[in-house]
């Protein structure tokens, strides 16, 4: 549905997109991660047809944007990072003037903003003047703008920014069930929300793709490095040098301070190897009882730093 | 008419600028108006030839927001990322503001209205002058929407549109003096001798066609500025 190849954006001097290439295919959701000024925003703008690309291509549904902005376009619906908001208009009265310029069709107008309103939850405030509402309430009114016209394609910059967790909780019902017959990209700064909608992610960074695969298989990647959290009494100094003597452990920090000489100690080990009854007898050998022993699983904000700060480990290295 | 224009015409008639910009014109009108009926000649033609020089202030106050607001705002990617062309939102963009502008001259036939009933008739004159002050106002307008392009700040486009139609307006004064070829321009650029060529009742198809298009260079020259900022944009 969504095809990127070879993308590539420079803003003068600085690039902001380094040659990425990803595909989405239709009916799929796609989580799009990035720390600030990833090159998120601007791939989005790209892909969108707001920005033309420095070199590279974006085909959407088989069309070029380059070639067939207006075909790419009528595809696509848009929230971007700031919802484009005429704040001296109702929502009705934007809504009619989003369905216009969208070319959607006259005749089923009244009816599309209708149900539109209704899912997103706006039937209630629809004759409001936008510059009153609430944050989150704009932020819906953005949503439904993306809506407007059936657009098999919808690009959401951020979207539960500024919403309460109700609220949150809604929309992310309202996208997972957007997605039946769309193919959405959604980029977003929380990771939970993340494992919880997207089928597929893309993590970029410094304009580069770092990883993409399903958040499962990213989480499982990661947790074969074994990370370890313990819970062990005794003098610090001692369990840390007991430890790290082990073979196949790569490293071993204390956390924090639980009681009086009881320290959490999070351990990684070697080539994923499980050493976990070699440390128990190490220890008992030691007369350090471990008091609490458990793998942890790599969250998504895991991979997100270990994958974001590898990519940056090898770029110094290379220079 | 397009969703752009029909938007943008609420919208003006929706906040109080459109009424203020109409009425505060409207008086001008009727101040020059008025010496003119008391003294009985009642001839319309030498207050439009009078009041052309007050749309260098109202017109650029009508347009500055036009685009500028539009990339403060950030609704601009709302626009660009329609399948509406460009083309289509900065004609709408115009058209709006130059139907503010034709409100003005709509009311204003009021003032010839009053010359009928007082025994006056309607001549040649005035229509060439009415043709001509319609012109003035669409390249006025062009001017004013280009100038809001090229910013996003809304006074800044107002007092570059002042400054461009004020030199428009004395060019020919300066002509002469400058000679050569840059005199040449500034003569055929002059809207001062166009327009009192129209307000003596002339139509001359070189003046028409000079104000259309000019209007429609300067409309291309916005589109292209705004093209031109999405490809080097930060």
């Amino acid at each position: 549905m969504i095809e990127i190849k070879n993308l590539v954006k420079h803003y003068g001097q600085v690039v902001a997109v380094n040659d990425i290439s990803f595909k989405v295919k239709e009916g799929e959701i796609l989580g799009f991660l990035g720390p600030n000024g990833a090159g998120k925003s601007t791939t989005m703008n790209i892909v969108t047809g707001y920005l033309p690309s420095t070199s590279g291509t974006v085909e959407v549904d088989g069309y070029d944007i380059l070639t067939h902005p207006e075909e790419v376009k009528k595809r696509i619906g848009y929230l971007p990072e700031q919802p484009p908001l005429y704040k001296d208009m109702t929502v009705t009265e934007y809504l009619n003037f989003v369905s216009d310029l969208k070319k959607a069709p006259k005749n089923k107008k009244k009816s599309e903003l209708s149900d539109i309103m209704e899912l997103v939850g706006l039937t209630d405030h629809r004759k409001r003047l936008i510059d009153n509402l609430s944050k989150g309430y704009r932020q819906r009114v953005g949503l439904a703008q993306a809506l407007i016209g059936n657009p098999k394609v919808l690009i959401l910059d951020e979207p539960t920014v500024g919403l309460d967790p109700k609220q949150i909780v809604e929309i992310r019902r309202v996208i997972k069930g957007l997605a039946t017959d769309r193919t959405i990209i959604l980029s977003t700064h929380i990771l939970p929300e993340v494992s919880m909608i997207c089928e597929r992610v893309v993590i970029i960074n410094k304009g580069q793709i770092a990883a993409e695969d399903t958040p499962d298989r990213l989480s499982s990647n990661l947790s074969k490095m074994s990370k370890l959290n313990l819970t062990v009494k005794g003098d610090k100094d001692k369990v840390l040098k007991t430890l790290g003597n082990i073979p196949n452990v790569k490293y071993v920090t204390m956390t924090t301070k639980a009681e009086d000489l009881v320290y959490k100690y999070v351990l990684e080990t070697k080539n994923s190897s499980d050493i976990r009854e070699e440390i128990f007898f190490k220890m008992a050998e030691n007369k350090m009882p471990i008091l609490e022993i458990k793998p942890s699983a790599a969250t998504l904000e895991d991979i997100f730093i270990s994958v974001v700060s590898n990519t940056g480990i090898t770029q110094t290295e290379e220079e | 008419m397009s969703a752009v224009a029909k938007k943008e015409i609420a919208g003006y008639f929706k906040s109080p600028i459109a009424y203020v910009l109409i009425g505060v014109y409207l008086l001008i009108m009727s101040i020059y108006f008025h010496p003119a009926l008391k003294a009985g000649y009642g001839d319309f033609v030498d207050v439009l030839d009078d009041v052309g020089i007050f749309l260098i202030f109202i017109i650029p106050i009508l347009t500055m927001r036009i685009l500028a607001e539009d990339k403060k705002n950030g609704t601009e990617v709302l626009l660009l990322t329609s399948p509406t062309s460009l083309p289509k939102i900065v004609i709408g963009k115009f058209l709006a503001t130059f139907t503010v502008f034709l409100v003005i001259v709509g009311i204003s036939f009021v003032y010839p209205f009053i010359v009928v009933i007082f025994e006056g008739v309607i001549t040649t004159q005035l229509v060439g002058a009415y043709v001509g002050f319609i012109l003035l106002g669409a390249a006025f307008c062009s001017v004013g929407v280009f100038c809001s392009s090229l910013t996003e700040n809304q006074i800044i486009a107002a007092i570059i549109s002042l400054v461009i139609m004020f030199s428009m307006w004395i060019a020919d004064q300066y002509a002469a003096t400058v000679g050569g070829l840059l005199g040449g321009i500034m003569e055929w650029m002059s809207v001062l001798s166009r327009y009192g060529v129209f307000t003596q009742g002339l139509l001359s198809l070189e003046n028409i066609i000079f104000f259309l298009s000019f209007t429609a260079l300067m409309l291309y020259m916005t589109i292209r500025v705004i093209e031109r900022r999405r490809w080097i944009q930060g």
